[in-house]
């Protein structure tokens, strides 16, 4: 199952893209994806331990269920102000 | 509501839109670009966001802090971006009955903006590097 992932800041210029597709199994959770991102994609291991996943524009946890519809975002340690 | 801008802000429009003969305290504050951070220079800053989810989150906070405190109003506006030196990058505004409320407000909208609200900002160093700052990830 695919699941795209919405990239910002530090994180999007490591991959050089706004949006990767992560492809996982059915009930696959925040914390599969936080792994299977730092598998895929070897540039971001160092990065993807410090980041959050947001779930439909709310933070969510690692055990979080994900559905191909979510609308799932990687957010690096926010820097606004 | 609270707004992400491109164009700078106004602070003195922020203020007018806040008072009210129902408040005795207004409290503004203001971000601003800095030109040296731990001895590096800066020559310019940019700001990314996730639009739809700091919108969400910012309104959430302005709920959150009206409610607590009592405000009379609110107002919350952060600049998306390249931001030149000593610039406003956010700017929060509160009106509140007396002083302690305004200025427990303000200070929590700030700190709390700070770390919720999904905004980046990247530093464009005088040496020709940039970098995107992320709080507890080493360069």
């Amino acid at each position: 199952m695919n699941f795209e992932v919405k990239l910002f800041a530090g994180a999007r210029e490591i991959v050089g893209k706004d949006l990767v597709i992560v492809s996982l199994e059915a009930g696959a959770t925040v914390a599969d994806l936080r792994i299977a991102l730092g598998q895929s994609i070897p540039a971001l291991r160092e990065t993807i331990e410090h980041v959050k996943f947001a779930v439909n524009h709310d933070y969510a946890d690692d055990d979080t269920c994900l559905s191909p519809d979510s609308e799932i975002a990687c957010i690096p340690p926010v820097s606004g102000g | 509501m609270p707004r992400l801008t491109f164009e700078p802000i106004d602070s003195a429009c922020l203020l007018t839109e806040v008072q009210s003969a129902r408040a005795g305290a207004v409290v503004l504050f203001l971000g601003t670009t800095r030109e040296y951070t731990d001895g590096r220079r800066t020559v310019s800053l940019e700001y990314d966001c996730y639009r739809d989810m700091a919108q969400q989150k910012l309104e959430q906070l302005q709920a959150e802090a009206c409610q607590k405190w009592s405000l009379v109003h609110c107002a919350i506006v952060h600049r998306l971006g390249d931001v030149d030196l000593g610039e406003v990058s956010v700017a929060v505004a509160v009106s509140a009955g007396h002083r302690e409320a305004a200025f427990a407000a303000g200070k929590w909208l700030i700190d709390t903006i700070k770390e919720v609200v999904p905004i980046w900002k990247k530093e464009n160093w005088h040496d020709g590097t940039s970098e995107w700052v992320h709080p507890g990830i080493s360069e």
